[in-house]
């Protein structure tokens, strides 16, 4: 099933609806990285909301992912992990690490705002 | 032996057993004061009960001996099932072991068996018939005490576990999108878990972006709770909240440096007070003292 994948101002917004299998997950991922470029984004945000599991290839990618459009110039943030799969990503060591969490969309909104004023300004 | 039991063909029927019962009870009130002293006096020598004075010790034997007579004649246990809890109230607060009531309980069933042996020894085939019927009642008796004491003890330490739990781990909003969880007494891996859950479900509800995690009230702390604690600081980071950790008291730090606890991803402040300054700061508050009036003339 493809996620759609919406463009909103600067950035885009990625909504899983139900679990993905790898397949999925790499089409996901490269979908974003191609629009990225193609809409000249400056974040993209991954609402992972509707996930009861998040294994390893899924963490593996959503990392990957955000290490590829950083090199592309926007910013990624994963947003919508439920409290019991937080736990259990953390208990399998599958941290995320170098990658921006937060609570919700709006919250992830929010931070991206932050991050882009942020760049400006230092530019 | 051998001799004694070929004699004795017949198992006493129902009826016999409670006729031959209501006589052994007969001779054991018969022998009430010197039995029951005798009980208390090997109580005493086999050192149990230490809890209790020699009065006390007195005191609850003649009740038991009463209650374990009466359960002897009626054949219900009802009544000693009653007292054996009542017992178990008073005494477990007091320190008394398990091994300790079982420990009476066969005395008093070795003590009575005695006398029932010493009163029929004449006669060996009346003695085994007295035995068949002894014995089994003796047994369930036995059983129920021990059953009683055991039961009651089970049931007062769950209620303090609950008591515990409850008490355990409250998530208190402090400002807008700031938590306060302050943690007192042992974690336990179990009570681990439960605060982090909590911890995981209260940053959901109050969109929380900063937690102070307090835990001057923690005396000890082992490597799998340490390690559970960063867990919880890593998946509070992946809701988007930060965590400040305070108060970890000297022998903590000692632990968890000694345990090579990975505490680059923690973010740890001296004390509570000092905490809360440094989540403000993450939020963007700035706490200023009202200008007093009066200095405005001076």
């Amino acid at each position: 099933m493809p996620v759609p994948i919406l463009k909103q101002r600067d950035y885009l917004i990625a909504s899983i609806q139900a679990a993905l299998n790898d397949e999925d997950l790499k089409k996901l991922r490269e979908a974003l990285v191609a629009q990225v470029g193609e809409f000249r984004s400056r974040g993209v945000i991954v609402d992972i909301t509707a996930l009861d599991v998040v294994d390893s290839f899924a963490v593996r990618t959503l990392r990957d992912l955000a290490h590829m459009s950083r090199l592309r110039g926007a910013e990624t943030v994963i947003v919508g992990i439920q409290p019991e799969v937080a736990f259990a990503m953390v208990q399998l060591g599958l941290t995320l690490e170098g990658v921006a969490a937060a609570l919700d969309l709006e919250e992830g909104l929010t931070y991206l705002d932050r991050k882009t004023k942020e760049r400006a300004r230092t530019k | 032996m051998v001799e004694v039991r070929a004699k004795a063909p017949f198992r006493p029927s129902v009826g016999s057993t409670d006729v031959l019962l209501r006589e052994l009870v007969a001779h054991l009130r018969e022998n009430r004061t010197q039995l029951r002293e005798e009980w208390a006096r090997r109580i005493t020598e086999a050192k149990l009960l230490t809890a209790m004075t020699p009065d006390e010790i007195f005191a609850e034997a003649t009740a038991v001996y009463d209650n374990y007579l009466e359960a002897l004649e009626t054949g219900s246990i009802e009544a000693l099932e009653t007292y054996a809890r009542n017992l178990s109230e008073r005494i477990i607060p007091r320190g008394v072991e398990t091994h300790e009531v079982v420990g009476i309980v066969l005395l008093l069933r070795d003590v009575l068996a005695r006398s029932l042996f010493a009163r029929y020894r004449a006669d060996f085939t009346e003695l085994n018939r007295v035995q068949d019927a002894y014995e089994p009642a003796a047994n369930r008796i036995a059983n129920t005490v021990a059953v009683g004491f055991v039961q009651e003890r089970e049931r007062v330490i769950r209620q303090q576990q609950e008591a515990i739990r409850e008490l355990s781990t409250p998530v208190l909003p402090v400002r807008e999108r700031l938590l306060i969880l302050p943690i007192i007494g042992i974690i336990d891996p179990q009570r681990a878990r439960q605060l982090t859950e909590q911890l995981l479900r209260g940053i959901r509800v109050n969109r929380a972006k900063v937690v102070v995690i307090d835990i001057t009230g923690v005396p000890a702390m082992d490597a799998s709770v340490a390690n559970h604690l960063v867990q919880t600081v890593e998946a509070s980071r992946l809701l988007g909240a930060t965590v400040i950790v305070t108060g970890l008291s000297a022998e903590i730090a000692q632990t968890l440096v000694n345990i090579g606890v990975d505490l680059g991803k923690m973010n740890t402040v001296g004390d509570l007070q000092g905490g809360i300054e440094e989540a403000e700061r993450l939020l963007g508050y700035k706490v200023l003292p009202i200008p007093d009036p009066s200095n405005n003339h001076a």
